[in-house]
């Protein structure tokens, strides 16, 4: 499989978002490749925005069936999130819990005035009534095939694609 | 022994009963994971939905308030149901055993049961015989281990000195009595702090403190040199048998922390002690209160730290993750 390289969606996508995204916004990525994309997106549109960035670890539905994630990174929010418009990144969208834990963990530091979803791709196969705003790249995978981002000491993003035995 | 006690078949933690033996990896899950809690508790809401549907028991034989309240504090925020069971006052008076407590306990689907109890090994005795869904922790058995204060003393370390493989760590006191100061010392050791002391009276040393790989002063004067951490411990009144010490004024003018001891200590050198403190006796006021004192701080951390044990200990155990 062909994918474009993760900076081509980046432009792509801060190209949908410039027009929208206004002076009280705030940008916040999930650990780990949406604070990637974040990094990215940001510097793509020069914005200015406060950037967050969230760990879901505590918030996962599948605590019970897989215990505690092995490396839990602290969330970084460091706005005042009440009252905020704000643009949720992350790299690849699939089932949607991500989403809705993300989105969970946010309304324990304030309310925000709204959430918008941005993400590099949008593989299908969603679990939850969850519909990104921005997307760079939808896909249709299935359920043995994995995609997701990575990124080297340089700093430079690319796409891992593997199917699963 | 222990160590097959504590420990699932995949490595990961089963029960937290001591430090001793347990290897670096764990130690380091437990503090990283600790420092995400302390971003939850700098927050609006400090709760996290983590345990929602636990019940943890705290079972405390032998009086607390820190810790039964940092304990308590930390299952709540997890979402956990806390039950406080004081057991100098309930069953065990009217003649039932350790463990038919515990088994009644179980039959009220505990999830996880946090034990402090005045005979050593008592957390033991319960991890071995408790349902595998269960897991326990001790809050501290008569002398031998008290594994979260050791943890959230080596998170306070970390936190304000960064690493440990540069420190020479001095730790001050009833040695003898402290369940705390065995803990901390094999977190230290574990964790590759090069030097670690211990400054104490002879009468206050156990008989097997070689052992332990410290070394050994029995002079602040010089124990305290160049240290870049002080860890004062209680004087255990309650634990004197015989006259271990002439008096507690004695105790004070040699072994007592004052500002004018702490001199010898580096410049940015911190103070912590475990609580709860006899001020004059084994720290000064001025101390304790000082900008050098960082005993509060302890406490605050003494939550984060219990919130990362138990919510290693609740998601330990369960089937491996097939694809997260």
């Amino acid at each position: 499989m062909n994918l474009p390289q993760p900076q081509e969606l980046i432009v792509r996508l801060a190209a949908d978002i410039r027009p929208a995204l206004g002076p009280d916004w705030a940008v916040v990525g999930i650990h780990t490749g949406g604070a990637w994309v974040m990094e990215a997106l940001v510097r793509e549109l020069g914005s200015d925005a406060p950037q967050g960035v969230l760990d879901i670890a505590f918030y996962r539905d599948d605590f019970s069936r897989i215990g505690l994630h092995p490396e839990v990174k602290p969330s970084h929010i460091p706005f005042e999130v009440e009252d905020r418009n704000i643009l949720l990144i992350d790299d690849v969208l699939y089932t949607g819990r991500t989403v809705r834990a993300a989105m969970n963990l946010l309304f324990d530091y304030g309310r925000p005035a709204a959430i918008r979803l941005a993400v590099l791709i949008d593989r299908g196969g969603r679990e939850l009534p969850i519909c990104p705003d921005y997307v760079g790249l939808k896909l249709d995978l299935g359920a043995r095939q994995h995609v997701s981002l990575v990124r080297d000491d340089a700093g430079t993003l690319s796409f891992v694609v593997r199917e699963k035995g | 022994m222990t160590a097959d006690l504590q420990l699932n078949a995949d490595g990961s933690l089963r029960h937290l009963l001591t430090l001793d033996g347990l290897p670096a990896r764990i130690l380091i899950q437990i503090l990283d994971t600790a420092e995400s809690f302390i971003s939850v508790a700098q927050r609006e809401v400090k709760k996290v939905p983590l345990l929602r549907g636990k019940a943890i028991f705290n079972l405390f034989f032998e009086p607390s308030t820190r810790t039964r309240t940092t304990f308590e504090i930390a299952a709540k925020r997890l979402s956990a149901d806390v039950v406080n069971l004081n057991i100098g006052t309930s069953a065990q008076s009217k003649g039932e055993t350790l463990l038919d407590t515990v088994a009644n306990l179980s039959a009220m689907q505990a999830d996880m049961f946090v034990v402090r109890h005045a005979a050593s090994g008592a957390p033991h005795l319960i991890a071995r015989h408790v349902a595998p869904h269960i897991h326990v922790i001790n809050a501290g058995d008569g002398r031998c281990a008290h594994p979260t204060q050791g943890l959230l003393d080596m998170f306070t370390i970390r936190r304000h000195k960064g690493a440990f493989h540069n420190l020479t760590v001095a730790v001050v006191g009833d040695v003898l009595h402290s369940r705390v100061a065995r803990s901390q010392i094999h977190a230290l050791t574990t964790l590759g702090c090069p030097e670690v002391r211990v400054i104490a009276p002879r009468t206050l040393l156990p008989r097997d403190v070689d052992s332990l790989g410290v070394h050994v002063h029995y002079r602040m004067e010089t124990g305290l040199k160049d240290c870049d951490v002080i860890i004062m411990l209680r004087l255990q009144n309650e634990r004197m048998q015989g006259a271990l010490l002439p008096s507690p004024q004695e105790y004070f003018k040699y072994w007592g922390l004052t500002a004018e001891k702490l001199k010898r200590a580096k410049p940015d050198a911190i103070v912590m002690h475990p609580g709860p403190m006899n001020r004059g006796v084994e720290i000064d006021s001025a101390v304790a209160d000082g900008r050098h004192s960082v005993i509060l701080n302890q406490v605050t951390y003494g939550i984060a730290v219990r919130m990362a044990v138990m919510s290693l200990l609740a998601g330990s155990g369960v089937k491996p993750a097939a694809e997260a």
